[in-house]
């Protein structure tokens, strides 16, 4: 597809996504308590979307996973957050 | 149009799904054994899962002219209690057999713990013994970067396994290249929220290449689209491909990988 046919096809359903991106870090700010490893997660992976690299998507997923590689000694829950929980910033 | 479902849950579904997916062109359903939103009581309530998709949901299935397929095993949530996973393993052989049933899966990890692992080596090593087709899932969100690696290399330490006869489930961005470059199919699972959506399925079609990759629907009790793989042909069709190229993708490849065992037969 041309740029403009990219465009054309998906730029008003992103710009629809970037101000509800916008909206959610906003009701997050305005809400009492403190940042948690989501939130911090999330403000890194943003800093992908205005770089010049060429695979946003995964970088962003990377940012978003566990980097580490030894396996759990056991398996506590069944559920995943999203985010890594030992992330730092 | 015609695809093939690889991958639905279609216990968790009602019957006007099976309706709607066979109004839309699916010619054959497939249904890997999962977690059931709830832990079985007992190995006696796996016996009985077994039984529902190897009679029943063939039977639902066929009033639709909808040949139903499915995978068997005790899948990775309930895979930390080791005596139970050693119980369901040793009834699988008892259905091995049926002639709706592909091969073993979904297999695979979900929080990457060591029991997982224990218990996915011995789900492979059936699988080897009985000269089946693998199905993996690999986890959700943050789990699933660590879990494909660590799948992949315990598969590829097992010289009984051909990469070409496993298919790796759930691939988004991160590792569909790390499934692909091992010589593995990768499996893209089309969810609205989590996984990923249509557009960045064709995306990664696009990068990666269509030969080793299929789509599907994955639908089950959860948040999930019974005909999201119709949908992305569609979407794939206003971004250019060609019919040929839809029909590979949702036709020729999962009969191509599944064709692999002698009871995917379409009539
Ligand atoms: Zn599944």
């Amino acid at each position: 597809m041309t740029r403009d046919e990219v465009l054309n096809l998906y730029f008003l359903d992103a710009r629809s996504k970037l101000i509800d991106l916008a909206a959610f870090l906003d009701r997050v700010e305005g809400s009492a308590g403190e940042d948690d490893f989501r939130v911090r997660s999330f403000r890194a992976a943003l800093r992908h979307l205005s770089e010049s690299e060429r695979e946003k998507a995964k970088a962003v997923l990377l940012t978003l996973s566990d980097p580490t590689t030894e396996p759990l000694e056991k398996a506590t829950t069944k559920g995943a957050a999203g985010a890594w929980p030992q992330f730092k910033s | 149009m015609r695809y093939i479902e690889p991958h639905a849950h279609m216990v968790s579904r009602v019957t006007d799904d099976y309706a709607a997916m066979a109004m839309a062109g699916c010619q054959a359903v497939c249904e890997p054994a999962f977690w059931a939103g709830f832990d079985r009581g007992s190995a006696e309530g796996f016996r009985d899962y077994f039984s529902l998709l190897t009679e029943h949901e063939p039977k639902r299935a066929a009033n639709f002219l909808l040949p139903h397929f499915c995978w068997l095993c005790i899948n990775p949530k309930e895979s930390e209690d080791l005596k139970l996973a050693d119980e369901v393993l040793a009834i699988i052989p008892e259905f091995i057999d049926r002639p709706n049933v592909l091969g073993i899966g979904e297999i695979g990890l979900n929080k990457n713990s060591r029991n997982e692992i224990i218990v996915l080596e011995k789900h492979v090593d059936l699988a080897a013994r009985f000269n089946q087709l693998i199905l993996v899932h690999t986890p959700h969100l943050e789990d699933k970067l660590k879990g494909t690696r660590l799948i992949i290399d315990l598969l590829k330490n097992e010289s009984r396994i051909e990469p070409g006869r496993v298919l790796i489930d759930h691939v988004e961005e991160h590792t569909a290249p790390l499934v692909l470059e091992a010589g593995f199919w990768a499996g893209i699972t089309l969810y609205p929220q989590s996984k990923c959506t249509p557009p960045r399925a064709i995306d990664m079609v696009e990068r990666f290449g269509a030969e080793r990759l299929w789509l599907n629907c994955a639908c089950d009790w959860g948040k999930s689209d019974p005909l999201a793989v119709p949908k992305t042909a569609l979407e794939m069709r206003t971004r250019g491909h060609s019919e040929e190229k839809i029909d590979f993708l949702v036709y020729r490849n999962p009969c191509r990988f599944l064709g692999q065992s002698p009871v995917f037969k379409l009539s």
